[in-house]
């Protein structure tokens, strides 16, 4: 039998068109417990390949005949090395091709919709880390919303396209993921927007994302407005597109709503995600479709990949935005906070310009889920 | 106590500084200690838990440099 790589597009159709398929983890186990490829019709089996050394005999009896099997690890070396041992006792078996790493900075783009004078909206999901990207087009102008380090992916993409990026935005100061949104605006010759009250100790400029300072894409009047909306950050600022989306950032998510501590500040910060939830998003029209800067469950996930809902249908289903009582919304958000996102220090120290480390640190340290939510 | 044996598996990627490691501990007897160079960052946490894993003793594990240094004792 010959061992065949799998690439991170066919696992992430796979994933979406929920097949099921049989997974297994050769990384060790603290690594399989942290985070691995999720999927609502996946069955796994984690063994480290250190102890598959002598043979993999033993397992093979745990291995499913009439499934697609891949071996999965950190880069794929082990995991190339496992598959082919299971090839010779006459297995057919995959291995990802590039491995977790090639999971975590995958990213598939997906057109949201039309806009209505003419322009598109499509979102990047990094399905394996679960943060989510945009890019807004109109009359050969782009605007890049949240992108991610992967700065190629969306270079390229605009390039196929054939428009421009003049603006690059972050929503917040991120803690999970290191932001493209500088590197892009430096690549295009664009601007970088960034909320100021996020920015206190950033080392380079940036121009200052505040409400009331919309901005255009295009000739067409596709207006994005911000919206002040702290409580993730301080500084957190939402965007309402063309009269119809809501790109929420870190604020508000399709099962869950943002939390407040990792800028170390859950305690004073709590009111103000409360105020932005309840008040602020009260006010607009239900009709919105929100588009998050993450998921975190792959049910969150639309039969086409994509990640959006309806704002009132959100407002009737998200228990974040159903808790009548402000102590227990305040003890939801702050009592029983999931653990913090990988090096999440380091991300805020990198994405403030302090720090600037090589690639390879950069992928390490943004191993895992993003951890952004609290449900 | 002194490494009796020393691994260098310096530019090697994973999986081969846990497979050199562990053909070198066979050779070795009960309560030797190996003492792994490694450059790997992957392969960190991987010693680690082979170490348990196979029974052995994690004595010291350290940074230098870039440069991983390990020191196991055969369990």
């Amino acid at each position: 039998m010959i061992v065949q790589p799998m690439t991170v597009s066919t696992i992430t159709k796979k994933v979406v068109n929920k097949e099921p398929f049989f997974i297994l983890d050769v990384r060790n186990e603290d690594a399989f417990a942290d985070w691995k490829i999720e999927g609502e019709n996946i069955q796994y089996l984690n063994i480290p390949y250190f102890d598959l050394l002598d043979g993999v005999e033993e397992i093979l009896g745990r291995l499913p005949v009439d499934q697609d099997i891949v071996v999965v690890c950190a880069k794929e070396g082990s995991s190339i090395m496992v598959a082919e041992m299971i090839a010779e006792e006459g297995r057919a078996v995959h291995y990802l091709q590039g491995g977790m790493k090639a999971w975590s900075e995958h990213l598939e783009p997906v057109k949201i919709g039309d806009l209505r004078n003419g322009g598109e909206l499509y979102q990047f999901v990094r399905i394996g880390k679960g943060c989510l990207s945009y890019m807004i087009i109109s009359d050969g102008e782009a605007v890049i919303l949240d992108a991610t380090r992967m700065t190629d992916v969306f270079l390229d993409f605009a390039d196929k396209l054939n428009v421009k990026i003049t603006h690059s935005i972050d929503t917040h100061l991120h803690a999970d993921h290191i932001s493209g949104g500088r590197k892009i605006a430096e690549a295009t010759g664009g601007t970088y927007w960034l909320p100021p009250k996020d920015a206190g100790e950033v080392t380079f400029a940036y121009e200052a994302l505040e409400e009331g300072r919309d901005i255009r894409v295009g000739n067409t009047k596709i207006e994005i407005q911000p919206l002040y909306s702290p409580g993730h950050t301080i500084g957190s600022t939402s965007f309402i597109v063309d009269d119809t989306y809501l790109l929420s950032g870190d604020i508000l998510f399709i099962e869950s709503i943002g939390r407040p501590d990792l800028a170390g500040l859950a305690e004073d910060w709590v009111g103000d995600l409360r105020e932005s939830l309840y008040k602020r998003y009260k006010e607009l029209s239900e009709e919105l479709i929100v588009l998050p800067a993450h998921f975190m469950i792959v049910d969150e996930l639309n039969v086409d990949g994509s990640v959006s809902e309806k704002l009132g249908t959100l407002f009737a289903e998200n228990r974040g935005l159903n808790i009548e009582d402000e102590t227990e919304f305040r003890e939801m958000v702050t009592g029983n906070l999931p653990p913090q996102p990988n090096a999440y220090q380091q991300i805020r120290e990198t994405n403030m310009g302090k720090v600037t480390p090589d690639e390879e640190s950069q992928r390490e340290m943004e191993i895992g889920p993003n951890r952004c939510a609290v449900r | 106590m002194n490494a009796n044996k020393v691994l260098d598996a310096k530019g090697l990627a994973c999986p081969m500084p846990v497979v050199r490691a562990r053909k070198v501990m066979k050779e070795m007897e009960t309560g030797e200690v190996l003492e792994i160079l490694a450059t790997d960052k992957g392969s960190v946490a991987d010693l680690a838990a082979w170490s348990k894993s196979g029974g052995h003793d994690l004595l010291e594990q350290k940074e230098e440099g870039g440069i991983f240094t390990f020191r196991i004792q055969k369990g």
